[in-house]
């Protein structure tokens, strides 16, 4: 062997930080979502899961450009399209169901930059 | 048949990973599969630099396209001809970070009288700075799914890449960036007739199949949509050893699968560049021939006697003859 000098500190390092995830503890689970009010969801849980944001966004398009304002689900079901709401009203407790799952899958959605969160707002009535 | 073969061999991976989806197959594609790659990967690697390690470099050759160091008066280029280990750091940095001898590739043409010209050609430089970069990023990207809490450089990586705000979920920029670098790179070696000569189905396999899984991530992100919370459990699973299957939607297996392969296939394969860029004598030695001797390692041992060892032996026998003796 040659330059071991060299060679051996990058290589370890360079495994140590490839598998660091491997030796580096406990890793949090998924978190526990507050419950929602309500039956069910818009659509089916397992299809909100993976695709709500798409439909979000197809609801926006559909509020700002089209004036339709009317959801009608799978099931026959009409829902105000609404991200204050509808989804919040239901989801009425953002921080320990949208966020939580967000935090844990690094997802920061921009819109309540704009959009309003009920909760939040009535706190800063009360202060 | 050099673009067939790995052609073929890409769609019937992503055929593997559909048909052992639908035959629910969890087990084997998202725990044995990936165990099994991750390990290959490891061993593969460290074997592949275990064998350089071991591997003497005869001469001194760096390949040099500066003024070395010499006279005092003659001003040296530190970082094209380095004499020194930093400067040797410094021009093995602006290789690995910015691929500075592809900034140098020039491309031969023939045109009519005949007459041969060498031009500058920087598109090689510039479409594999793209998609290195873009897939460095998109790799880093993916440490949501491997640590949690996130760590900090994810938030701040997906913010820049998702800069534009357009679509939900975020458009990120590296995933048009490596799309376009991959392309180009594959369209450089069909395009030219001397580029196809001598490009071999080892050249393009990596290609298609890091196109594949790029294509298989995007499609899973904007088209085909599956939980992502559920594959961060199941990520987080793999790594802290308590695996479970979960029924996750076909794309993400197909990627998964595409990606196995590569890391797989990544040691056995010129993607060990990557390793290998650290180990190219003409990189990593110093110019400086002319100051250090450099000795080949595998030179036998040779008994070598000095005239002085000599003289020392018949001192004697030299001083009666009257012969003159250096040491006095
Ligand atoms: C009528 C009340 C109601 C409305 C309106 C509603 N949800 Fe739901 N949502 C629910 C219920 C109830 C569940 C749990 C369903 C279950 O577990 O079967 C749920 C589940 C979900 C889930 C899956 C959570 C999990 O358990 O993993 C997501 C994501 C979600 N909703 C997002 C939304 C979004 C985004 C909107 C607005 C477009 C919305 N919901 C509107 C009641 C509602
Ligand atoms: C720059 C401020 C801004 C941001 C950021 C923003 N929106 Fe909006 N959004 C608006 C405005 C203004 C309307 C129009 C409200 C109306 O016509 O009722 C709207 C309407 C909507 C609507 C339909 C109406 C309603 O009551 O909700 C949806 C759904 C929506 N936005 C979703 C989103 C989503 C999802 C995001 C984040 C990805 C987002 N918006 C980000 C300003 C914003
Ligand atoms: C079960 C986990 C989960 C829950 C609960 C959840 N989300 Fe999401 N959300 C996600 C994931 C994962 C993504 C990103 C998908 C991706 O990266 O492909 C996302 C993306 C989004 C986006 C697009 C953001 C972007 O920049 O790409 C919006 C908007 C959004 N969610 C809104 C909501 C709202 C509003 C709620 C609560 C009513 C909610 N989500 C609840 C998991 C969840």
């Amino acid at each position: 062997m040659y330059n071991l000098k060299w060679i051996l500190p990058p290589f370890l390092a360079f495994l140590a930080i490839l598998t660091y995830p491997l030796w580096s503890g406990p890793k949090g689970a998924m978190p526990e979502l507050a419950k929602p009010k309500g039956e069910a969801c818009v659509e089916s849980a397992t299809w909100m899961r993976a695709n709500h944001m798409q439909l979000l966004d197809h609801w926006r398009e559909e509020v700002v450009r089209n004036q339709s304002r009317v959801y009608v689900n799978q099931a026959g079901q009409r829902f105000e399209k609404s991200l204050t709401k509808t989804c919040l009203s239901c989801h009425n407790n953002k921080q320990e169901f949208c966020d939580r799952c967000h935090n844990y899958t690094s997802v920061k959605p921009y819109c309540f930059e704009c959009h309003v969160d009920p909760k939040l707002s009535e706190v800063s009535h009360v202060q | 048949m050099k673009l067939l073969a790995p052609l073929v061999a890409v769609f019937a991976l992503a055929a593997l990973a559909l048909g052992g989806a639908a035959a629910g197959q969890y087990y084997l594609l998202g725990v044995v599969i990936p165990y099994v790659a991750f390990a290959l990967f490891l061993f593969g690697f460290s074997y592949k630099i275990y064998g350089w390690a071991k591997t003497p470099v005869p001469f001194n050759i760096p390949t040099t396209c500066g003024q070395q160091k010499a006279l005092p008066w003659i001003k040296g280029n530190e970082l094209e001809a380095p004499s020194s280990t930093l400067g040797v750091l410094g021009r093995m940095a602006l290789e690995v970070l910015v691929f500075r001898s592809l900034f140098r590739n020039t491309k031969a043409n023939l045109e009519p009288g005949p007459d041969l010209s060498y031009e500058s050609d920087k598109s090689l430089w510039l479409f594999g700075l793209l998609f290195h970069w873009s897939f460095l990023l998109i790799f880093l990207r993916h440490y949501r799914f491997f640590l949690e809490p996130v760590p900090f450089f994810v938030g701040f990586l997906e913010k820049f890449d998702g800069l534009l705000q357009i679509t939900l979920p975020t458009f990120y920029l590296t995933d048009a960036l490596i799309l376009l670098g991959i392309s180009a790179l594959f369209a450089r070696r069909v395009i030219s007739p001397k580029m196809r000569y001598i490009s071999l189905a080892a050249d393009y396999f990596p290609l298609m199949l890091i196109g594949a899984i790029a294509l298989s991530g995007m499609g899973m992100r904007y088209l085909h949509k599956v939980d992502i919370a559920l594959v961060k459990t199941h990520i987080q699973g793999l790594i802290t050893f308590h695996p479970e299957a979960h029924v996750i939607g076909a794309t993400f297996y197909v990627h998964l699968l595409l990606v196995s392969a590569l890391a797989a296939y990544f040691p056995f394969s010129k993607l060990m560049h990557m390793g290998g860029v650290f180990f190219s004598p003409t990189r990593n030695l110093a110019n400086d021939s002319r100051v250090n001797r450099h000795i080949n390692p595998w030179n036998p041992q040779i008994k070598i006697r000095t005239y002085a060892d000599y003289e020392a032996d018949f001192k004697d026998k030299m001083k009666s003859a009257g012969i003159p003796l250096d040491a006095d």
